[in-house]
């Protein structure tokens, strides 16, 4: 990333005014002068690629609301981050989410909830998102009723870290999902269980056998 | 965003603490609950691994929770006789005893091989899984306190052949650039490492280097690792054919005058001579030695000396070699041909073995330096040291882990004193290690398992494991880094640190010695160690507990508190002044191919052991890769007429293994790839115990062996199961 060549931007976040080098993004201009916002997929050592778009902001000029995470500042931006728009995006996002994923492991989002006001129940009843759990090697377990597609545990697998390639998408639409080349068990796939997948998974869906058998009720197998 | 919160986690109560596996030094959180740990994570913002681990270090710490851990100190029911000693391998055979007896008998049994035969006649093993405080104090014990400088460890097998070469061009031999230089590489050589196996998390950096920084990667292997599906050019070169090679390399360079004649005119001596001898090494005579065709070392050469900065890393294949020395010679003359020294990006850089080999070394676990390869014939810096530890210290460098084993043979060596290390199933030829083990008068050993070679001993002594005692490691990249306890040790065992102090204190009892040394053996903490430490060493005087604590880790030399640490050596000069062009010639004293044992073997790792498999085969790892594998390529199965999963018998001239036969293209033709972590078909059965001249190393990667289908399948757990179904070994060409 280009990050400190060419001229100095300077763009305005809730009426601050913040300067940063080009190639900076929004997310990372706010937070340089304190301003929170939420985020779900975005971690700090991948690649960003705003895929919950719980980070989204109101741009001046913008059509449409803005990924904080991968949109760059520009020169005379205007960016606001706590508009109502900005607010029922934030809240429709987190009612989806909630209503569909078990997020029972992530307090983040947990916090997100009740912050933003989001009420799941409104879309209660519906289709949840449930798999069964897939115990197939020695090392970690996949539990994707957790999963919120974060995109973390396909890139780490990926360029982001490992260039194992071992994960990626499967099925369509509500039915998508994370799954391995011809859905094989992981010890025949490429997998090298380094488990930095593990390690970058923000809900629970994924983690260490011992971990997972000790979260297990009483009494269980 | 952070990550999930189970229940079960509190991120504040989990212990920050080194990785006990490799020589990376990974940053691990350990998540304990109920004196079990339940979960390994890597924090993100901590140098050097930020984040990322590998199988070992993530899933494979359970070890220290196995049933059979040693927890009190054990005495052999039956002495043992020189020439008799016999292997205890049932629990019968050893009564248990307090620290006091145990640790009495030791101190006696020592100072009575003293009386007889000398301080010389004992030998020591330090261990590069320990802490540095660990390792420091062993030494010390053997050079103050029995008066012996024969103290050695694991780091004479792996990389002796490189250290004895850097040593002789500009005399350090550490890995002279940090780990993290490696993302934004321009281009680097990966020679002799499986890096993706052994060094995972470092190869994670290595191909982010390739893929998203554009690096350009030659890797010169007989064998096709990971590393290779990362590089613009894989020099497959045939196996112990390197200085021909690099050497070819250099004439090109030389020839078309791409050599950086500044850096040479400045910083070197000996080009004259050392161009001279290259006069004859063109690539098409390296290419009928090594079977890489001319273009392609004219075009790696061109490549390596072309880039702004290039940096080399190289492993066990270019040092456990007859000729491992000259390798890295050969490596070292290119470096300082094309200037790939001193700066960012550039380096000699053996990947080291162990978690804490670097850090052994320095702490004088070697015959001929005290710490930071202060020499012990060096009148002012030995004069130092008796000031110090308040007692006279011999002045003869002591015997190699090699010649220790030959020493016993010929009555020089007596008596072995083994911390933490397995060499019955590191050293090479086990059956000539073995006779040398039975002819021991005395053999106490310190550990946290039973292994293959401590069952001959007299005396064990139950230690701690890393996660259960303080300390520092230091990693590949000369990165000192904290050991923080997380749990209680098992039983009775205690610390190494703990455990040596203790001994010397009774040593010196029991000889009711004058000495002023001997008021100094008490110590309240490992930090009290390092401080002592520390003011024998300026090379490390700048580094404190406290400041470790405050930045995570500093690298090595750092002489003051203010001095920054110094991530990359040789800016300015080279310990020895200029570096040194030392001509080689091609010449190999291995073991090669003949018509009774026509296949070629070379020895090494996989992904999910560990060395010896002491603390592995006891691990989840275990299940990953749960039998020895014989690699071969599929043009020899196909002609021998076996097929993957058939049993073989491997036979060289020292003895022979039973193992399935895993068939891949991975290595060439004429080449089997056995690794050495499985005692019950041990690879250093096979290897040959010859050795480099210069670094006293072995050559494990070039044996001669004959593979024949076995008569029968040997009565193994999972035997009956197809070698396919066991865990994840398959072909990962496949």
């Amino acid at each position: 990333m280009p990050a400190s060549t060419g001229t100095i931007v300077s763009l305005t976040i809730n009426g601050r005014t913040v300067r940063v080098p080009p190639g900076t993004t929004i997310l990372a201009a706010a937070r340089e002068i304190g301003i929170d916002i939420p985020t779900l997929c975005y971690h700090p050592n991948l690649t960003a690629n705003g895929v919950c778009r719980l980070c989204v902001v109101e741009v001046v000029g913008a059509r449409t609301l803005q990924p904080a995470c991968v949109t760059r500042a520009a020169q005379d931006m205007v960016v606001n981050t706590e508009t109502d728009r900005v607010y029922t995006a934030r809240r429709v996002i987190l009612e989806l989410l909630a209503s569909t994923v078990d997020l029972s492991e992530t307090p983040d989002v947990l916090a997100y909830i009740e912050r933003y006001g989001a009420r799941p129940e409104r879309f209660g009843g519906g289709r949840r998102r449930e798999f069964p759990v897939l115990d197939d090697n020695p090392f970690y377990v996949r539990d994707y009723s957790k999963c919120v597609m974060c995109w973390r545990c396909i890139q780490v697998c990926a360029e982001d870290v490992q260039n194992t390639y071992a994960l990626t998408w499967g099925g369509r639409g509500f039915g998508s999902h994370v799954t391995t080349a011809f859905i094989e068990d992981m010890p025949d796939t490429t997998c090298v269980f380094c488990g930095n997948c593990v390690g970058a998974c923000p809900t629970g869906a994924l983690k260490g056998k011992v971990e997972w058998q000790m979260g297990q009720p009483a009494g269980g197998e | 965003m952070a990550n999930h919160q189970s229940a079960l986690r509190n991120p504040h109560s989990a212990i920050r603490t080194t990785c006990p596996y490799c020589g990376v030094g990974c940053q691990i959180d350990l998540h304990v609950k109920d004196n079990r740990i339940f979960c390994v994570e890597a924090p993100f913002d901590a140098a050097p691994n930020y984040g990322r681990l590998c199988v070992k270090g993530r899933f494979g710490l359970d070890f220290v929770h196995h049933p059979s851990r040693l927890t009190v100190p054990l005495i052999r029911r039956v002495s043992q006789k020189p020439g008799a000693r016999i292997a205890a391998t049932v629990p019968d055979e050893w009564r248990e005893a307090s620290w006091d007896e145990a640790l009495d008998l030791v101190a006696t049994r020592l100072l009575d091989l003293r009386r007889r035969h000398g301080p010389d006649s004992i030998t020591a093993n330090a261990c590069a899984k320990a802490t540095n405080e660990d390792n420091y104090l062993l030494q010390k014990y053997l050079r103050a306190v029995i008066g012996t400088n024969n103290v050695d460890h694991c780091a004479r097998l792996c990389h002796a052949g490189s250290v004895a070469g850097l040593q002789l061009a500009i005399g350090s031999s550490a890995m002279s650039n940090a780990i993290a230089e490696m993302p934004d590489l321009e281009c680097f050589m990966v020679i002799g490492s499986n890096t993706a196996e052994t060094h995972p998390v470092i190869a994670t950096f290595l191909k982010q280097a390739v893929r998203k920084n554009g690096a350009r990667l030659i890797v010169v292997d007989p064998r096709q690792t990971e590393m290779t599906h990362f590089a613009e050019l894989w020099l497959r070169e045939k196996p112990g054919t390197d200085t021909a090679l690099f050497s070819a390399m250099a004439y090109v360079i030389v020839q078309e005058k791409l050599y950086d004649a500044p850096f040479v005119a400045a910083r070197t001596e000996g080009f004259e001579e050392y161009a001279a001898s290259l006069a004859e090494k063109t690539p098409e005579w390296a290419a009928a030695i090594t079977g890489v065709p001319s273009e392609d070392i004219r075009r790696a050469a061109r490549i390596y000396a072309g880039a702004r900065a290039a940096a080399m890393y190289w492993g066990m294949g270019i040092s456990q070699s007859t000729h491992g020395t000259d390798n890295t010679l050969t490596l070292t003359n290119l470096a300082l041909l094309c200037g790939h020294i001193g700066r960012p990006g550039t380096g000699l850089n053996p990947l080291r073995g162990q978690n804490n080999v670097q850090g052994c070394s320095d702490m004088g676990g070697v015959p001929s330096f005290y710490t930071a390869y202060q020499p012990v014939t060096d009148p002012a810096v030995r004069a130092a040291f008796e000031a110090a530890w308040g007692v006279p210290l011999p002045a003869e460098p002591g015997l190699t882990a090699t010649e220790m084993v030959d020493g016993v043979l010929t009555g020089e060596v007596r008596g072995w004193y083994v911390m933490g290390e397995n060499p019955l199933m590191s050293e090479p030829n086990q059956a000539h290690a073995r006779h040398a083990v039975e002819h021991l008068e005395f053999f106490v050993a310190q550990d946290i398992f039973f292994n293959e070679t401590n069952v001959y001993a007299d005396v064990i002594l139950p230690a701690a494991s890393f996660a259960e005692k303080d300390g520092t490691f230091t990693n590949s990249d000369r990165r000192v880094q904290r050991v923080r306890q997380a749990l209680p040790p098992p039983g009775q065992a205690r610390a190494d640190w703990e455990i040596v102090a203790d001994l010397a204190r009774r040593t010196y009892a029991i000889r009711n010695t004058q000495y002023a040394g001997a008021a100094s053996w008490s110590y309240p903490s490992p930090s009290a160690i390092w401080d002592e430490m520390r003011q024998v060493t300026p090379d490390f005087g700048g580094i404190s507990y406290a400041r470790l604590e405050r930045e995570g880790g500093v690298h090595w030399p750092c002489p003051s508190p203010d001095h920054p640490g110094t991530p990359y050596l040789f800016a300015d000069d080279f310990p020895r002044g200029r570096g040194r062009f030392w001509p080689v010639e091609y010449a190999t004293a291995s073991e090669l191919p003949d018509a009774d044992y026509p296949f070629l073997l070379s020895t090494g790792r996989v992904l999910y052991h560990w060395h010896g498999g002491t603390l592995t085969r006891v691990s989840a790892l275990d299940a990953a890769w749960p039998e020895c594998t014989v690699e071969m390529h599929s043009r020899d199965a196909a002609r021998l007429g076996l097929a993957g999963g058939d049993w073989v018998d491997v036979t060289s001239r020292r003895g022979r293994i039973s193992a399935r036969l895993l068939v891949t293209d991975r290595s060439p033709t004429g080449m089997i790839f056995i690794p050495f972590h499985f005692a019950e078909a041990a690879a250093n059965v096979l290897t040959d115990n010859r050795l480099d001249p210069r670094a006293k190393i072995p050559d494990y990667k070039v044996g001669a062996v004959r593979v024949a289908a076995a008569t029968a399948a040997p009565d193994r757990p999972g035997a009956a199961t197809p070698l396919t179904d066991r865990g994840a070994i398959k072909d990962p060409l496949g």
